[in-house]
């Protein structure tokens, strides 16, 4: 493909005028056009440009396509505030610092400090659990195992990605609750004098149980993104380090994982960003006690998309509208930490088109 | 002898064959061995917890016995490369565990109520000491909301696919395509308020005389939004596949740019866009938040999407789950089976679809 301008990811690769060409040849007559005169060429007139013909109209049509993406968070972002402000007028404390929430009384006092705060931490913890578990498992895909069982390994854990949230909510509250909560028991008894694992109050429903569920719900978009960008790793880099008598383990440490910093540091924001708006996991884990406490194996907790699955329900106007302010606020957040994450992705050129 | 076989007798070198001073595979089995018996008997012993315990500690026992082992034997960096190893086969095993549990769950628990009458009957008239109930309307939710925003969905995401890739020009297109990356994080609760903000609470009541209505319709907007980033971001990928010279081709022939994309370049791409678009279909097969919200959920058939209440299989599993008849737990866990077997029948299909096309990166 040497003398065709190439279409790389980069659509000014090659200079303003070079895609341009491509419309032009559409077929516009090159020479100019005179009223009153016979077009150039003879008989066999050059095919003129229709003015309101197909070719503007689809045109126009995939522009608007494609503007509608920028319509639709616009719009996320108008109806929201436009449904969330009668309730936050309507709301006696500060919407930022109050913990309780009763947006149903006449009186209605709410505010999204317990909320934003459990849904923080439980993100946070489900990162701690996940990451370094997750980026074992791609080195292990891209560097440690045989080939043919790391592309059907990779296959399934790519399939992993795929189960519904409602199921990994289910299996965690029936089935995973009983080992944490044996596990919060034990802590309680060896380490109670650690304020996270103090307390005498029932164990099991808490933001342990709702974090590991989430570090379980994250693993996998950490791992097939990490193991794409490990994968990546020039093979040159590896091999010098290789033929300089560095051990299997030094050479993952110094030509694989700075390499695939970023593309690392991207996928945990990414796996964040989902963290972050997990709902049904958490609402089928957490224990849903309104209050800020860094006690993480007591039943309590909550998190700003779990409190609008499990109050749904009974809320009223004012109810409806506050659990809209509060995903105004999940909204904002998971804004801000997939463009930084997008940010990351795009400055290095060789993830821009693998990433997810 | 030379120099080396008098300096290391036990260094080996032939022309074929360098070897090294090695740990023997017995030594680290018997250190293995040690750690688990130590261990036992610490845990066991003195009663401060139970098997897992003896294996966390019998793996720690173990990785720091062969450091020393491997640092007498072949030195640090030698000994440090296997623990490293070790380590990342621990988290291997470690993550296999919760989700062969889940697997396994889901096959056992979910067996028990895969009949006929399952996938025949409704939640209708069905009390909380009745065993009968179904998923039928769950099921016809669920292919209803998901076929209405693929119809919705994939228009909107090709076209704009085509849009980033053979018209978007400068800082707009860059925008767009920025945003439809970001889109993809959106939290499906947002999308799903999104809706009930705005077609539930606003644009419903025009046609329902003032009161709002929640419809299956909704749940399918909400759906699209959240599918329409992946559509398009699979389909951009696939159309910037697709080689230059068969568009210029085209173009030389005289072919309108139009008639090149819809008659050429995308039949190309089109197994990609396919499984694009199946994994799209999947994720939002699986989706409960923004159904919960937007479509109320009932316990009786509904074949109509725009007008009452729908339910659909994830927020059938949802209730069931939060049910307290004895025989909730049962139908969530079939219908969680069913919910996965569906989505990973999507996503099997549209990975071994994407072997099929003919455009490689």
């Amino acid at each position: 493909m040497g003398d065709y301008p190439s279409r790389s990811a980069d659509t000014n690769a090659g200079g303003p005028d070079v895609t341009g060409r491509h419309a032009r040849a559409a077929g516009t007559g090159v020479s100019p056009r005179l009223p009153g005169v016979p077009p150039l060429g003879g008989g066999g007139a050059l095919p003129t440009k229709a003015r309101f013909g197909v070719e503007s109209g689809f045109r126009a049509v995939s522009t608007a396509a494609g503007a509608m993406v920028l319509v639709i968070i616009v719009a996320i972002a108008i109806f929201l505030i436009s449904k969330a402000t009668p309730a936050l007028r309507a709301d006696t404390q500060n919407f930022l610092t109050y913990e309780r929430w009763f947006p149903n009384d006449t009186q209605p006092h709410f505010g999204i400090a317990a909320l934003a705060f459990g849904t923080v931490l439980t993100s946070i913890i489900a990162l701690i659990v996940a990451v370094p578990i997750a980026l074992g498992i791609a080195l292990f895909l891209s560097h440690y195992a045989p080939k043919r069982l790391a592309t059907p390994l990779g296959f399934i854990i790519d399939l992993l990605a795929a189960v519904p949230s409602v199921v990994f909510g289910l299996w965690g509250r029936d089935v995973f609750l009983n080992p944490v909560r044996d596990f919060s028991l034990w802590l309680n008894e060896y380490f109670g004098w650690i304020p996270i694992f103090g307390g005498d109050g029932p164990f099991g429903r808490s933001i342990l149980l709702g974090s590991l569920v989430l570090a379980i719900m994250v693993l996998p978009i950490v791992t097939s993104l990490s193991r794409e960008v490990f994968m990546q790793t020039p093979g040159m880099n590896e091999e010098a380090a290789l033929a300089l008598g560095a051990t299997k383990w030094e050479m993952v440490r110094t030509a694989v994982l700075p390499y695939g910093r970023p593309g690392v540091i991207a996928a945990v924001m990414l796996g964040l960003g989902r963290a972050l708006g997990e709902t049904i996991a958490l609402a089928l884990t957490l224990g849903t006690v309104f209050n800020i406490s860094f006690n993480i194996i007591q039943n309590g907790g909550n998190s700003i998309a779990a409190n609008i699955a499990n109050t749904f329900g009974e809320a009223n106007a004012t109810g409806r509208g506050a659990l809209i302010a509060s995903g105004l606020v999940l909204f904002a957040i998971t804004l801000v930490v997939n463009m930084a994450a997008r940010a990351i992705i795009y400055r290095r050129r060789e993830f821009r088109d693998s990433a997810a | 002898m030379s120099l080396l076989e008098r300096e290391m007798p036990d260094v080996v070198m032939t022309p074929g064959h360098i070897r090294a001073r090695k740990l023997p595979i017995v030594v680290s089995l018997i250190i293995a061995v040690v750690a688990i018996a130590a261990s036992a008997a610490l845990v066991l012993g003195t009663g401060i917890g139970n098997w897992v315990l003896v294996a966390v500690i019998a793996g720690i026992l173990y990785l720091v016995g062969l450091f020393a082992a491997a640092t007498r034997v072949e030195g640090r960096r030698a000994a440090r490369n296997r623990i490293w190893k070790g380590l990342i086969y621990a988290a291997c095993v470690l993550a296999i565990l919760p989700l062969a549990s889940v697997v396994w769950t889901l096959v056992s628990k979910g067996a028990s109520r895969l009949d006929g009458s399952f996938f025949g009957t409704s939640m209708n008239n069905i009390g909380a000491r009745d065993p009968e109930g179904g998923a039928y309307h769950a099921i016809i939710g669920t292919l209803e909301q998901v076929g209405l925003a693929t119809l919705m969905a994939v228009p909107l995401g090709v076209l704009g696919a085509i849009y980033l890739v053979e018209y978007g020009r400068g800082r707009f297109a860059l925008t767009v395509r920025f945003f439809v990356d970001v889109m993809t994080g959106i939290p499906s609760i947002v999308a799903g308020l999104f809706v009930l903000a705005f077609w539930v609470l606003i644009v419903s009541p025009w046609f329902n005389n003032g009161t709002p209505r929640f419809s299956g319709f909704a749940a399918s907007l909400a759906l699209t939004v959240l599918m329409l980033p992946t559509i398009v971001r699979s389909t951009e990928e696939m159309l910037r596949l697709v080689p230059d010279p068969l568009r210029e081709g085209a173009y030389a022939l005289g072919i309108p740019q139009w008639k090149t994309i819809t008659r050429i370049v995308l039949p190309t791409a089109l197994p990609g866009i396919v499984t694009g678009i199946m994994l799209a279909i999947a994720r939002a097969a699986g989706e409960t938040a923004p159904v919960l919200l937007v479509a109320g959920g009932t316990a009786a058939i509904n074949f109509d999407p725009f007008a009452g209440n729908q339910s659909s299989l994830a927020l059938f599993v949802y209730q069931q789950a939060g049910d307290a008849s004895r025989y909730a737990p049962a139908r969530a866990w079939t219908a969680a089976l069913t919910l996965v077997a569906l989505v990973l029948i999507l996503t099997i299909a549209a990975k071994l679809l994407a072997r099929r096309t003919r455009l490689t990166r």
